[in-house]
């Protein structure tokens, strides 16, 4: 470790003022702080000390990932075999190494291509603009191809998360300044832009289209069952070409994007981000109780209205928790400190309201079948709007308590 | 119900200023402060849901091919379109609906006033305003549905100019790019939310 150390010294000189590299501080700076602890001090007061900064913060999710992204791997691997050998295959009778393996040959180069591309946008931005790279990139670059299908386009994978890291976040002065998720805003603009590639029943498990696929596999997800033919559980676990039962979907071995289909898995990162502190548990449970609030409700109307339990209006509040990308999203998106609201009473609002919003999009808009991505975003834009009243109702409070008012 | 739906179309899937991107320059110009854009779309809302239905009377009973009917008679009415005056007299209603709601805000909240400055006449031009009539005579709605269409508009574009407003309070602090600060930004912020508005996109009501 001490070659390291004094490999980085010994090139500090050329990328500090009046070094030849002077330009790509930036650069160096991002190597040097991710395998050392800066060595800058608050140069004025309030001087807190506190061993937690924007590095651990950020390097806090990213370990908050790793359960989910291992597991995705591991998924994409497991459903290219169903697809390819045996579609009744059980997971616990795959072979593990096998399935990691193939995953990992899909899933790594898209999160190369996230890395490389991504990462020169902002080095261009915080060269010119004179800002650090920062940690919250290694956040966005780990989200973003979780959140895809196993066999997207890798240059697709590039315009998208440039356009996440410049738009979605540089433009607004880079990080901790952006009003959208960028990895939201990254998938969102390949999902407008090149819809074939990124919705369907065919892309969410790999191979399709290459011949490989046996008769009667199919790529559906339990979304998209649902979408179909409505409150369909049993006819789901039933039916020869999906065979899926609830704990399928919670342990999360159906097909889906890359690293989003385990809830498990997401419950376990936000264990992680809970116990650390970092993500807030009152917009994991605002997102929570939006979903199951909006859910009975939707049962109810089903109920009232004698739609029938078939409906899709009518499926459980237990099913919505674990298909599609709920959990993903209310846990590692919805919780980003930046474009969520910042005072608690209006994490719970904007929380409640992405729950329910989900739903809506999912069961009563026929235009996407899946919501969270959408609602998120949708509620980013809101929470500023949020805040603003949280605060002022605050202020009004504390006038009328001194009876200033 | 079928008002209730008109409504939340009209708030939500059609919104005014983000899915059709009509009121623009009020709409970029007076959302430096929340406050300020309350007062705004506030106005905004009376002056639609007062103006559409009252465009729609016009539009309806005076305007329209053979509308001359009650006065005439069917018979000498179907000669008569004037629907070519549509334009004109669009604007005069919305330009007396302004007058009056700025008249009522200079008595009874001169600081509103104040802060609106220019654009509170400038609402006389907002395109948001005669769009919402010209689509009320596009879609041939009736005199009820105008009332709840042009308050939906409002409420539409109310909603965004305030949401609009916190982002930019919020980016107060920013580093933003010295080519984009000001008004590109805020292109760039309203072409964002715009996106986060396509979550209603496709609803059919």
């Amino acid at each position: 470790m001490k070659i390291l150390r004094d490999t980085l010294d010994k090139f500090e000189p050329l990328f500090t003022k009046g070094g030849k590299l002077e330009k790509l501080y930036p650069v160096y700076e991002a190597a040097d702080t991710f395998l050392y602890t800066p060595g800058h001090r608050t140069a004025s007061g309030p001087s807190v000390r506190d061993g937690i900064d924007l590095k651990r913060l950020m390097i806090m999710v990213v370990i908050a990932l790793v359960p989910a992204t291992l597991f995705g791997m591991w998924n994409v691997g497991f459903q290219h075999l169903r697809a390819t050998e045996d579609w009744n295959l059980a997971p616990t009778a795959a072979p593990f190494f096998e399935c990691l393996l193939y995953g990992a040959i899909k899933f790594i180069p898209v999160y190369a291509v996230t890395i490389v591309a991504g990462g020169t946008a902002e080095a261009i931005f915080s060269i010119i603009r004179k800002h650090e790279i920062n940690e919250g990139f290694l956040v966005t670059s780990l989200l973003f191809p979780l959140t895809l299908p196993p066999d997207i386009p890798l240059w697709q994978v590039a315009v998208g998360i440039i356009f996440g890291v410049v738009i979605g976040k540089e433009i607004f002065g880079g990080t901790g300044m952006n009003i959208l998720n960028p990895a939201l805003t990254a998938r969102i603009f390949l999902y407008f832009a090149y819809p074939v590639d990124i919705s369907g029943d065919r892309v969410w498990v790999s191979g399709s289209g290459s011949g490989e696929w046996i008769d009667g596999a199919t790529g559906a997800t339990p979304l998209a069952f649902f979408y179909s033919n409505g409150n369909a559980p049993e006819a789901m676990a039933a039916a020869d070409s999906l065979s899926i039962g609830w704990f399928d979907a919670f342990m999360g071995w159906i097909p889906g994007s890359m690293g989003e289909t385990s809830t498990l898995m997401c419950l376990l990162g936000a264990g992680i981000l809970i116990f650390s502190k970092v993500g807030s548990w009152r917009i994991m449970a605002g997102c929570g109780m939006g979903m199951l609030a909006f859910t009975l409700l939707l049962n109810f109307v089903a109920f009232a209205a004698g739609l029938g339990a078939d409906h899709y209006t009518a499926v459980s509040p237990a099913w919505h928790f674990v298909i599609g990308s709920f959990a993903f999203g209310s846990i590692f998106m919805a919780t980003d400190p930046v474009s969520a609201a910042q005072t608690n009473t209006g994490r719970w609002i904007y929380g409640f309201m992405i729950g329910a919003l989900t739903i809506l999009v999912r069961v009563l808009n026929p235009a996407y079948p899946a919501g969270i991505m959408l609602a998120i975003v949708f509620m980013n834009v809101f929470a500023p709007l949020i805040d603003h009243y949280v605060m002022k109702a605050n202020i009004r409070r504390r006038e009328v308590r001194l009876g200033l008012q | 119900m079928d008002l209730i739906n008109l409504a939340l179309k009209a708030i939500f899937v059609e919104n005014i200023a983000l899915a059709f991107f009509l009121g623009m320059c009020s709409f970029l110009a007076v959302s430096k402060k929340v406050d300020t854009a309350m007062g705004l779309g506030l106005a905004v809302v009376f002056v639609l849901t007062v103006v559409t239905p009252l465009n729609a009377l016009i539009n309806n009973y005076i305007l329209k091919d053979g509308a001359l009917a009650w006065a005439l008679g069917e018979e000498k009415a179907a000669g008569y379109d004037l629907s070519f005056l549509a334009f004109i007299t669009f604007i005069a209603t919305i330009a007396a609906a302004v007058q009056i709601v700025e008249m009522s805000i200079d008595k009874f909240a001169p600081a509103l006033y104040s802060a609106l400055g220019v654009f509170l006449p400038l609402i006389a031009v907002n395109c948001a305003i005669l769009g919402s009539s010209l689509f009320m005579v596009e879609r041939e709605y009736t005199v009820m549905q105008s009332t709840v269409f042009g308050f939906g508009s409002g409420v539409g574009f109310w909603l965004a100019i305030v949401a609009l407003a916190a982002i930019r309070e919020r980016l107060k602090y920013s580093n933003v790019p010295p080519g984009l600060r000001g008004l590109g930004i805020t292109f760039m912020i309203t072409g964002l939310m715009a996106m986060g508005f396509m979550i209603f996109g496709g609803i059919q009501l």
